[in-house]
């Protein structure tokens, strides 16, 4: 765990807020709510919970960090250009032919991604291989980040995946919910309601801590919490808004996968500006 | 014949050879089904380094992606139909896609599963390997090239789909014999006919060989035991020389082995053929040789595809 106090994680938040919208809107399609959604648990994630270095993306003793919820892309596109792992002018390729920046996560094009995702709930049993892998090799230090989203939770392959980190005691495997509560066609309850989702963990042999996901104060005690349990798997259950931080999306499934338009864009990034509440 | 053997029982015996080897960085997934499919011996011997994921077939898939990207070499078992069809976006995806050292080394693939019935017999499993970028295909014929296809496939990296069968095969294989990826095996040489097969198929289009030979029809027996990427010089040089061809496969006629020489030779150098595989039907239970009888898999429906294009070849050359 580095060290970043709290305001520089926030000023990254507001940036990385600026450029999924600009990103996304550039792009003309892609989902801004599940990104806006978790800005803060990724922020804090390369900011400060994870041992990383940009320069050096296969250092051994890195943190790996797979985005289970793929289509969230660009929150995590956001997350590796402020760290460094590329550009930031490449941001506006997103979407685009050429793009090493695809719709949803390729390990083979651009370094920061661990393994390439984006059909929902296959992240966790990948994070479950890697922290085996780890094991393996006898690297104790590495722990395997894996965030997954509310609705995903309705993949049954995210259930196998839980039973496995339980049984190995995967002690390196911290999964984070991003229970923004909402889902393509409607509320998650609505929809298929993924129900008490820390007791259906608990129930499965995990360790659950929840948290406000868009405090980043909370997130970092989790982080903390959950870095000291070494007996078995952790997960965080983060409480989230979906579309936090551009009025017009908040709480609206709507925007799950629709981009804003220039108009849009333009409102969005004027409630970003500096000194604005977020 | 008294050296006759399963190509499943390949699998746990050259997994502990390569561990024996030095291989350390080979890991074996199972899907409870370690001692069907013979992983079991690598379990026993090595339990660091197997995990059985219980019956649970996309996290068997999955998890295996995952050690492959943490850079194990990862072998990935469980029967032919679950393996690739309760898993199919899994070795999509989380395998193929990210182009990873997974080796699927499905067994109890095709008809001859025997009784268990047409749930679990997979005809479909070539088709839906074969279609997926970064994906190679092996289906071997017999034990010795079981053996070898698996270490082959160990010491190539990326994904491959390795089909093995439930039944003893008798051998068509010397110990000598080392398994090539991308290459068909000429095993007869004939004028007439080529006669291209994979799998439990290749002993009968040998058989089917010799019936055609007491009639004065020399047969070329082709094993393709790689589906993917087709060896297209062998086959292509085969079906030139001799303007007729008959794939042979236990597998559906739509899809494998006789779709994959189809779209060559009717792209490069068309003549008559014909598919022997199970016609777009489920299987049933049977035991394995009454199944081949009934599905028309025999040597004896080989060799009488094999008279029908003779006679379409010399239609229409004349
Ligand atoms: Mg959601």
């Amino acid at each position: 765990m580095t060290t970043a106090d709290i305001p520089t994680i926030a000023r990254t938040c507001r940036q990385m807020r600026r450029d999924i919208i600009e990103m996304v809107g550039a792009a003309g399609s892609g989902h801004p709510g599940g990104s806006l959604s978790a800005v803060e648990i990724v922020a804090t994630l390369f900011g400060a919970a994870m041992e990383h270095d940009p320069a050096r993306p296969d250092l051994p003793e890195r943190d790996r960090f797979v985005l289970s919820k793929g289509h969230a892309a660009p929150v995590l596109y956001a997350a590796l250009a402020e760290s460094g792992y590329f550009p930031r002018e490449e941001l506006s390729t997103l979407r685009k032919l050429g793009s090493r920046l695809q719709g949803h996560p390729d390990a083979r094009k651009l370094p920061g991604v661990e393994v390439s995702t984006g059909s929902l709930g296959q992240g966790l049993a990948l994070a479950n291989g890697l922290a085996l892998a780890l094991r393996l090799d006898d690297n104790a230090a590495s722990t395997v980040y894996c965030l997954l989203g509310d609705g995903e939770l309705q993949e049954g392959e995210v259930w196998e995946a839980a039973m496995l980190a339980a049984h190995y005691r995967l002690g390196n495997v911290v999964a984070i919910v991003d229970l923004n509560g909402l889902q393509i066609d409607g509320p998650t309850c609505e929809v298929m309601d993924v129900g008490d989702v820390g007791a259906k963990f608990a129930a499965f042999g995990w360790e659950v801590l929840t948290c406000d996901g868009h405090s980043l104060h909370e997130l970092l005690a989790a982080f903390g919490a959950a870095r000291l349990h070494r007996g078995g798997p952790v997960v965080i259950v983060a409480r989230t808004m979906k579309g936090r931080g551009v009025s017009f999306m908040e709480g609206l499934c709507d925007w799950h996968g629709k981009a804003p338009n220039a108009e849009q864009c333009a409102t969005a990034l004027s409630e970003m500006a500096e000194g604005s509440a977020l | 014949m008294s050296d006759k053997r399963a190509t499943r029982e390949a699998l746990g015996a050259t997994l502990l050879e390569l561990a024996a080897e030095g291989r350390d960085d080979i890991v074996v997934l199972d899907a409870d089904l370690a001692k069907a499919t013979t992983t079991v011996k690598f379990a026993a011997a090595h339990p660091d380094r197997f995990f059985d994921v219980g019956i649970a077939e996309q996290n068997l898939i999955g998890t295996a992606a995952g050690l492959a990207a943490g850079g194990r070499t990862a072998f990935a078992s469980s029967f032919a139909v679950f393996a690739t069809g309760r898993a199919y976006d899994q070795v999509r995806n989380s395998v193929c896609y990210g182009n990873l050292d997974v080796k699927i080394a499905a067994t109890h693939a095709g008809i001859t599963v025997g009784p268990d019935g047409g749930s679990h017999q997979m005809v479909e499993d070539i088709a839906l390997m074969r279609v997926l970028p970064n994906m190679r295909v092996l289906v071997p014929a017999d034990y010795r090239a079981a053996a070898g296809a698996i270490r082959a496939a160990a010491s190539t990296p990326g994904p491959f789909y390795i089909r093995l069968g439930r039944p003893a095969l008798p051998a068509v294989y010397d110990d000598a014999f080392e398994f090539e990826v991308g290459r068909a095996y000429v095993l007869r040489a004939g004028t007439a006919v080529s006669l291209v097969a994979c799998g439990a198929m290749v002993t009968r289009a040998l058989d089917a060989a010799n019936l055609l030979a007491a009639e004065g029809i020399a047969a070329d027996v082709v094993d393709a035991a790689t589906i993917k990427p087709l060896d297209e010089d062998t086959i292509l040089a085969s079906v030139t020389k001799t303007g007729a061809v008959v794939t042979c496969e236990e597998h559906s006629i739509i899809g494998g082995l006789g779709s994959a020489v189809a779209e060559l030779v009717g792209e490069h150098a068309p003549v008559p053929l014909e598919r022997v595989g199970v016609r777009d039907v489920f299987g049933t239970s049977g035991e394995a040789d009454e199944l081949m009888e009934h599905f028309g898999l025999s040597a004896g429906d080989i060799a009488a595809a094999a008279r029908r294009v003779i006679a379409r070849s010399s239609l229409s050359s004349s």
